[in-house]
C-alpha cells in the first residue's frame, strides 16, 4: 500500500464537461476540476478529470459517480441486442405499452421497442392472480427458447411472466434453467427487478434491465480497470435515480437504477446546501440548453416518485428522484404562432447550432439571444470556454425580425418579453411541483444550477412568491459535489394487493423484516463506514374501487426480529396521508394495502461546506470589475459588474448588479439584493427584505 | 388593450388551472374509465353564453368540444336564480352531449355578486342503471333503457350539499360506492379550480383576466382562419359507415361534404343517415365537439377555446342521425363520433394528403362481463380495448393506440386478473391488421379472455365489423374488427358483427376480441422495401400477405 486513503472523489459525467470535485478527509480541503467529456467512452474523460487532481489513486478511499451512460443507451437507442422470454401470449406487451400515444394532439406519433419483435419469444407457462400455478414451466422450454435468442444474436435476456409478482415459482425455475445455458451473466428476472403488479411496467423495467447490462458493465469494467492500474484500492460507488448510491456489484445487476443517476446527484447536492445554508425547503432549477428541470426538496428530504418515462413508452418503475421537466431552456426557440402569441419552445436550438449570437447558423432567436441583448451576459466572456464572443448583432437581429416586427416592438423590448414568457413557463413548472402538491412556495428558496438558471432567479423569487433564491458558490459542479455526500439507499417493493381487514399481518411483519435485513446486507458488503442506517417503511393504499394509491409512511421500530405492525396503525398512518393529499375522507369505504415498499439507507459522512467558503479579505470594491448597461423592467441601468468568487463572507449587493464568474452569470433584477452567507452563497432577495 | 406579454403569461396560468382540476380528480376518481381512462375534462365557460374559455389539456379530448353546450343548459334553465355557491348535476344527453354514462358538474364562479366565468368537471361513471351494466346497451331503443337521466338540478344550494338528490342518483347506480367517489372526486376539482381561480383574479385584477379570455378565443379564431386560408378552396368530400344500429344489419352512412371559402368553410353533414332506432344516434352538440376533436389532431397547435370554431358553420339536418333528440338512444356515440373524425381525415386527405393521416381503428370496443360471486357479490368487469393508428406522412401507424377521441390508458391485465374471475390467454399484436400503404398502418389487437367463474353475461359494443377503417392517398384498409365467443365447445360471431347483448357463459369458455388496424398512407407500390422485409422478418405482416 502506498499513501493512506484520504480523498472520496465525485465525478458527474455530462454531455460537455466531466465534473471531479476532490475532497481530502485528512487535510480538510476540497478542490474541483472540469475537463472536457469524451463522448463514446465516458471511461476516459472520467479518469483524467481525477489524474487532474490526485497523482496517486492509491490515496483515494472512495470514488462516487453519477453518469447518463444508461440515460444516454436508452435516449439514444444504444443499448445491448437483448432478448425477453415471456408467458406465451404476451410477448407483445412491451410493444402495446398501456395502449397510449406520444402526444395528446395529433396521430402521427410511433414507438420502436427496444426489444425487437424477433427477439421476444414464448414458453408455455401460467400462474393466476391468487398465486396458483396454473401451468407449470417446462425448463427444457426455456433451455430451446435460449438457444433461439443466442442463435439470434441476444447478448443480455430478461424473463417475465403474468401474475409472477404473486408468485415466482416458475418464473424462479425458469431463470436457474436460463442461467444454467446463457453464456454470461446478463440475466434478469422480473421478480427480482420489480415484484410488483402491473405487467407493462415490469416488464418494460427489466428488458430495459437487460438491455442496459452489457453496456453498463463494461463500461463499468473500463472504469475499475483504470482505477485499479492507477493503484485505486477503495470503493467505487454509484448514484442510483433513488439518490442514494449502490456498489459496483449491484449497479451489474441493475443498470435500469441508474437511468436517472446524474440529475439525482445534483438534487442531492442541491438539498445539502440548502439545509447547511439554513433552508431545508428548496426547489432545485437546472437551466441547460433545451430543458428546465425542477425538483423539489420538503424539509430536507427530495420528492420521489414511482416511475418515470426515459422516452415514449420507455418506462422505468423504480423510486427515482422527482424531475419535472419542461421544454424551456437557453436555447429554447422564440416566434409568433399565426394567431400573433408569442411563444417559447419547446423546439430548440440546442447547443449546436445554438443561438443565434453563436453565428454557428441559426438565425431565430433564443431565449440565451434574448439574455445578450438585453447585457446580462457578458458577449465578450462567454461562458463554457467553447467560443471566444457573442454575435449581439446577430441575436438583435433574430429577435427583430421573427419577435420584435410581428408584434409591433423594438428588438430590446421583444428581448425583455422572451425572457418574461421564458420566466413564466419556469415559474409555471415551479408552481407544477410545489403549489399543485400543497407546498406553500413561500417557504422556499429556489436553487438555480446549470449554466443559465442564475440569470432568471430574481424573477422566479418575483413571479411565484419564492422567499429567496441560493446561487452555490460552485454551480457548475453540484453534481459532483452530490456524488460525494450521497447517502446509500436500497428500495425493494412486494405487491399485497389485499383489503386493510383481511390483511396477513403476521407475513406482512415477516417481509418488512427480510426486505430491512437485506438492505442491511447489501451496505454491510459495500465496504462503507456509515454515520447510521436508517430503515424505512411505506404502503402504497388507497379506498377499495380507487386505481391510484397514495404512499403511507409508517412508523415502526425493529425490534426482536419484528416491527410490531398493526392494522389500527395502516389505518390511522393511511388516513392522515390521505387527509393531507385530498382534504376529506370517505366514510364507509374499505381499504386497500397494494404494496408493500422498504428503504434502507445508509448515512455517510456529511461534508461540512465550510471548506468551500471565500478565504482572506477581499473587499466588494476590489471585486467590482466594472459596469454595463442592462435593461430591465423597461428601462436601461448601468449594472456594476462584480467577479463573484472575489466577493467576501457578508458582502451586499443590491440591484440591477451582474456577478460573473467561469461557470455562470447571476443577475441580480432592480429591487433585489445578493449577499454572501457564510459558506459563500450567493442568497438573493427582495431588497426590502433583506436591507438590515 | 391587454399587452402580449401579459396575455402569454395569463394563458399559460388559466391552462395550469384546467390541468390541475383534471389531475385532482384521476387521483381520487374510484372508476378505471376516470383513473386509468381519463375518462373526464374540466374547464372555464363564459359567465353568458358558456363558450369554452380555457379547457386542461389532459383531460378527454372530445369534451373539449363539448362541455360549452353543458354550462349553456345550466345558464339557459336557471340564468339569474343562480347563487353563489351553487353547483348543478346533470347528465342529460341532449342538454350538452354525449351519453348517460357522463355526469357533468357546472359551478357558477361569483365575484362581487355576479357571476365571471363557469367552472365545470364531467366524469364517466361505472354505471348509471338501465338495462346493462356499464351502461352499454346495443338493442336500446329508447334512453330510458341506457340508464338514469338527471336533467340540471342543484347539487348544492348556496354552498349546502343537497343530500336527497345525491340519494336519488345513488339509489339508481349498480355500483352506488364507484359514484359515491367519483361525484367526491369532482366535487374536490371544482373546489380547488375556485380557489386557484380566485387567487389568479387578486393577484392581477378581474378585469384584466376578463380582457385576456376574451383575446384568447379572439387569437384562436385569428389563428385558425389563417389555417384555411392556407388550404385551396373548393368542396371536398368524403364518406363512411357505421355497419348497424344494433337492431337492422344495414350500413348508416356518415357523409361530409368541406366547402372552403377564403379563410372560412362549411362543414355540411346533410347526406347522412337519418336518425336510427338504435343507440349509435348522437346530439348535435356531441357532432359539433367530434369536428373539433378531428380538427385539433389535425392543426395541433390550435388552442382549446370557442375561437377555433368561429369560422366554421355546420350544416346538420335536424332528422339526421347525428341530431338526436329525447328520447333516442345515444349510449353507443363514441361509435358514431369515431366515424365523423374518420371522414373528416379521408375529406382532409382530398384537401391536402400532407396535413392528414389515414383512419385509426375506429371503434372502442365495450366489453362488459358481469356476474355474481359464490359469496353473491355482484362483478362488471368493463373495459375498451385499443387498436392501430393510421399510416401518416411521417411514417406508420402506431401499433396498439387509443382512440383519437381520448387519452385512455388501458388497465393492466394483472388489475383486471386481481380484481375478476377471468384469465388473459392472449394480449398480443394482430399480424396483418395495418393496412397497407407507403406508410403501414398500425397494427391492431388479439384480446383473448376465459371465464374463471361459473357463470357469466357477456355484452358488446363495438364496430368495423363490417367497413374497415380507411387509407387515404392511396393507402390500403386495415383489417376490420372480428369478435367470436365460446358456447358449448363450440365458436360463434355476433349477429350484429360486434354488437351483442347478454349472452351466457361458463366457466372455461373463452372471448376473442381482434381490433382492427389502422389504414395505410400513400400506394402499397411505394413503400420501402426495406421496411417491407422489416415486416415480414418481425411478422407485423405474414409471409402470404405480404408478397
Amino acid at each position: 500500500m502506498s499513501a493512506p486513503s484520504r480523498h472520496v472523489i465525485g465525478v458527474d459525467v455530462g454531455g460537455t464537461f466531466t465534473d471531479v470535485f476532490v475532497y481530502d478527509e485528512v487535510g480538510g480541503t476540497c478542490q474541483v476540476a472540469k475537463v472536457p467529456s469524451t463522448r463514446g467512452d465516458q471511461a476516459t474523460g472520467f479518469l483524467a478529470g481525477i489524474r487532474a487532481r490526485v497523482d496517486d489513486l492509491g490515496t483515494i478511499a472512495t470514488v462516487v459517480h453519477g453518469t447518463t451512460v444508461a440515460t444516454n443507451a436508452l435516449l439514444e437507442r444504444k443499448g445491448a441486442r437483448a432478448g425477453i422470454i415471456t408467458t406465451a401470449g404476451f410477448r407483445d406487451v412491451v410493444e402495446m405499452r398501456r395502449r397510449d400515444r406520444p402526444t395528446t394532439w395529433g396521430l402521427w406519433g410511433r414507438f420502436d421497442p427496444v426489444i425487437p419483435r424477433d427477439l421476444r419469444v414464448e414458453v408455455a407457462e401460467r400462474t393466476l392472480a391468487d398465486g396458483t400455478v396454473r401451468t407449470a414451466v417446462d425448463p427444457a422450454e426455456v433451455r430451446q427458447a435460449a438457444e433461439t435468442l443466442l442463435a439470434r444474436g441476444a447478448e443480455a435476456v430478461s424473463i417475465v411472466f403474468i401474475n409472477a409478482y404473486a408468485n415466482a415459482a416458475n418464473e424462479a425455475a425458469a431463470a436457474e434453467a436460463l442461467r444454467a445455458v446463457w453464456p454470461n451473466a446478463y440475466v434478469t428476472a422480473s421478480h427480482q427487478i420489480l415484484p410488483e403488479i402491473r405487467e407493462f411496467e415490469r416488464t418494460s423495467t427489466t428488458s430495459l434491465n437487460g438491455y442496459l447490462q452489457p453496456v453498463v458493465a463494461s463500461y463499468l469494467a473500463r472504469l475499475e480497470q483504470g482505477l485499479d492500474s492507477g493503484g485505486f484500492g477503495g470503493e467505487l460507488l454509484i448514484v442510483q435515480s433513488n439518490g442514494g448510491v449502490m456498489t459496483v456489484e449491484t449497479a451489474h445487476q441493475r443498470p435500469v437504477h441508474t437511468a436517472l443517476s446524474g440529475p439525482a446527484a445534483g438534487v442531492i447536492a442541491a438539498a445539502h446546501i440548502a439545509a447547511s445554508a439554513g433552508y431545508p425547503n428548496v426547489l432545485t432549477c437546472d437551466m441547460g440548453g433545451t430543458s428546465f428541470d425542477v425538483s423539489l426538496v420538503a424539509e430536507g428530504r427530495s420528492a420521489l416518485s414511482p416511475e418515470t418515462s426515459i422516452d415514449f413508452g420507455l418506462v422505468v418503475r423504480s423510486p427515482m428522484i422527482e424531475i419535472t421537466t419542461i421544454g424551456a431552456g437557453g436555447g429554447s426557440i422564440a416566434r409568433v404562432d399565426a394567431g400573433g402569441l408569442l411563444q417559447i419552445g419547446p423546439e430548440s436550438a440546442g447547443s449546436d447550432p445554438g443561438p443565434a449570437c453563436y453565428g454557428l447558423g441559426n438565425d431565430r432567436p433564443t431565449v440565451t439571444d434574448a439574455n445578450v441583448v438585453l447585457g446580462r451576459i457578458n458577449a465578450a466572456r462567454p461562458i463554457g470556454g467553447a467560443l471566444d464572443h457573442l454575435d449581439v448583432a446577430a441575436a438583435e437581429r433574430a429577435i427583430a425580425t421573427h419577435v420584435g416586427e410581428p408584434l409591433g416592438l423594438s428588438s430590446v423590448e421583444a428581448a425583455e418579453a422572451i425572457i418574461r414568457v421564458a420566466n413564466s413557463r419556469m415559474a409555471g413548472a415551479i408552481r407544477l411541483v410545489s403549489i399543485e402538491r400543497g407546498h406553500d412556495p413561500k417557504r422556499f428558496v429556489a436553487m438555480p444550477f446549470g449554466g443559465g438558471g442564475a440569470l432568471h432567479a430574481g424573477a422566479l423569487i418575483r413571479e411565484v412568491g419564492l422567499a429567496k433564491a441560493l446561487v452555490p458558490r460552485f454551480p457548475g459542479v453540484t453534481s459532483a459535489l452530490g456524488c460525494v455526500i450521497a447517502d446509500m439507499r436500497h428500495d425493494f417493493v412486494h405487491t399485497l394487493n389485499a383489503p386493510l381487514d383481511g390483511l396477513d399481518l403476521a407475513a406482512v411483519d415477516a417481509e418488512m423484516v427480510r426486505t430491512a435485513a437485506a438492505g442491511r446486507a447489501l451496505l454491510d458488503r459495500a465496504g462503507v463506514g456509515f454515520d447510521g442506517i436508517d430503515t424505512a417503511f411505506e404502503f402504497d393504499m388507497s379506498y377499495v374501487g380507487q386505481s391510484h394509491t397514495v404512499a403511507v409512511p409508517v412508523e415502526v421500530t425493529l425490534a426482536d426480529g419484528a416491527t410490531g405492525i398493526t392494522a389500527d396503525l395502516i389505518r390511522t398512518s393511511f388516513e392522515a396521508a390521505y387527509r393531507a393529499a385530498y382534504g376529506r375522507l370517505l366514510s364507509g369505504v374499505a381499504i386497500r394495502v397494494l404494496n408493500l415498499r422498504t428503504a434502507v439507507i445508509g448515512r455517510r459522512r456529511s461534508l461540512p461546506l465550510e471548506l468551500l467558503a471565500p478565504t482572506g479579505a477581499g473587499t466588494v470594491d476590489h471585486a467590482q470589475t466594472g459596469t454595463r448597461p442592462v435593461y430591465a423592467d423597461g428601462a436601461w441601468h448601468q449594472a456594476a459588474v462584480y467577479a463573484r468568487l472575489d466577493l467576501p463572507v457578508g458582502a451586499e449587493v443590491r440591484g440591477p448588479a451582474v456577478l460573473e464568474q467561469p461557470d455562470t452569470t447571476i443577475f441580480v433584477d432592480p429591487g433585489m439584493t445578493a449577499m454572501v452567507d457564510r459558506l459563500g452563497n450567493v442568497v438573493l432577495g427582495r431588497t426590502e427584505e433583506t436591507a438590515p | 388593450m391587454i399587452d402580449a406579454v401579459t396575455l402569454a403569461v395569463l394563458k399559460g396560468r388559466l391552462e395550469q388551472i384546467a390541468d390541475e382540476m383534471d389531475a385532482t380528480l384521476f387521483r381520487t376518481a374510484f372508476n378505471p374509465i376516470i383513473a386509468e381512462a381519463h375518462d373526464a375534462s374540466h374547464g372555464l365557460y363564459h359567465a353568458e353564453t358558456g363558450e369554452t374559455l380555457v379547457q386542461g389539456k389532459s383531460g378527454l379530448p372530445i369534451f373539449v368540444g363539448a362541455m360549452s353546450f353543458a354550462v349553456k343548459a345550466v345558464i339557459d334553465r336557471f340564468g339569474p336564480d343562480a347563487a353563489d355557491g351553487d353547483v348543478f348535476i346533470f347528465n342529460d344527453p341532449y342538454d350538452g352531449g354525449t351519453h348517460l354514462s357522463d355526469f357533468r358538474l357546472v359551478r357558477p364562479f361569483f365575484r362581487d355578486g355576479r357571476v365571471f366565468c363557469h367552472l365545470a368537471s364531467v366524469g364517466h361513471w361505472h354505471d348509471v342503471g338501465g338495462n346493462v351494466p356499464g351502461n352499454y346497451n346495443p338493442v336500446a331503443t329508447e334512453c330510458f333503457q341506457e340508464g338514469m337521466l338527471i336533467p340540471p338540478v342543484r347539487l348544492y344550494a348556496k354552498g349546502e350539499l343537497r343530500q336527497d338528490v345525491v340519494d336519488i342518483i345513488l339509489a339508481n347506480s349498480r355500483l352506488p360506492g364507484s359514484a359515491y367517489g367519483d361525484l367526491n372526486g369532482q366535487i374536490n376539482a371544482l373546489d380547488l379550480g375556485a380557489k386557484r381561480l380566485a387567487e389568479l383574479l387578486d393577484e392581477y385584477g378581474d378585469d384584466t383576466v376578463a380582457e385576456a379570455m376574451l383575446e384568447l378565443r379572439g387569437r384562436a379564431a385569428k389563428l385558425m382562419r389563417a389555417h384555411i386560408a392556407s388550404l385551396p378552396d373548393g368542396t371536398y368530400s368524403a364518406e363512411d359507415f357505421l355497419d348497424n344500429d344494433g337492431h337492422t344489419d344495414a350500413p348508416l352512412s356518415i357523409a361530409l361534404d368541406i366547402t372552403i371559402d377564403g379563410d372560412r368553410m362549411v362543414w355540411d353533414f346533410s347526406r347522412s343517415a337519418p336518425q336510427c332506432a338504435g343507440p349509435v344516434n348522437i346530439a348535435y352538440s356531441t357532432t359539433v365537439a367530434s369536428c373539433y376533436v378531428a380538427l385539433k389532431h389535425i392543426f395541433p397547435e390550435v388552442p382549446a377555446n370557442a375561437g377555433v370554431l368561429e369560422p366554421i358553420r355546420f350544416r346538420i339536418p335536424e332528422t339526421s342521425l347525428l341530431h338526436a333528440r329525447a328520447p333516442k338512444p345515444v349510449g353507443g356515440y363514441t361509435e358514431t363520433i369515431l366515424r365523423i373524425i374518420d371522414v373528416v381525415f379521408s375529406a382532409f386527405a382530398a384537401i391536402d394528403p400532407a396535413i392528414t393521416n389515414a383512419n385509426a381503428y375506429g371503434t372502442i370496443n365495450a366489453v362488459s362481463l358481469a356476474g355474481h360471486r359464490q359469496d353473491g357479490r355482484r362483478w362488471v368487469m368493463f373495459s375498451f380495448f385499443g387498436g392501430g393508428h393510421g399510416g401518416n406522412p411521417a411514417g406508420d401507424g402506431l401499433n396498439h393506440g387509443n382512440a383519437p377521441i381520448s387519452t385512455a390508458t388501458i388497465p393492466p391485465l394483472e388489475i383486471l386478473e386481481a380484481a375478476y374471475p377471468v384469465m388473459f390467454t392472449q394480449w398480443a399484436l394482430r399480424p396483418d391488421s395495418g393496412g397497407q400503404g407507403r406508410h403501414r398502418g398500425g397494427l391492431g389487437a388479439v384480446y383473448e379472455i376465459e371465464l374463471l367463474e361459473e357463470s357469466a353475461d357477456l355484452f358488446l359494443f363495438g364496430e368495423r365489423g363490417r367497413f374497415p377503417p380507411q387509407g387515404v392517398a392511396g393507402g390500403e384498409p386495415g383489417a376490420a374488427n372480428r369478435f367470436c365467443y365460446q358456447q358449448d365447445g363450440a365458436w360463434h360471431t355476433p349477429p350484429m358483427a360486434s354488437k351483442m347483448v347478454g349472452v351466457r357463459l361458463n366457466r372455461g369458455e373463452r372471448i376473442r376480441l381482434e381490433t382492427p388496424g389502422g389504414g395505410g398512407y400513400g400506394p402499397p407500390d411505394q413503400r420501402d422495401p426495406a421496411a417491407a422485409a422489416r415486416d415480414i422478418a418481425l411478422g407485423y405482416v405474414t409471409a402470404e400477405t405480404g408478397e
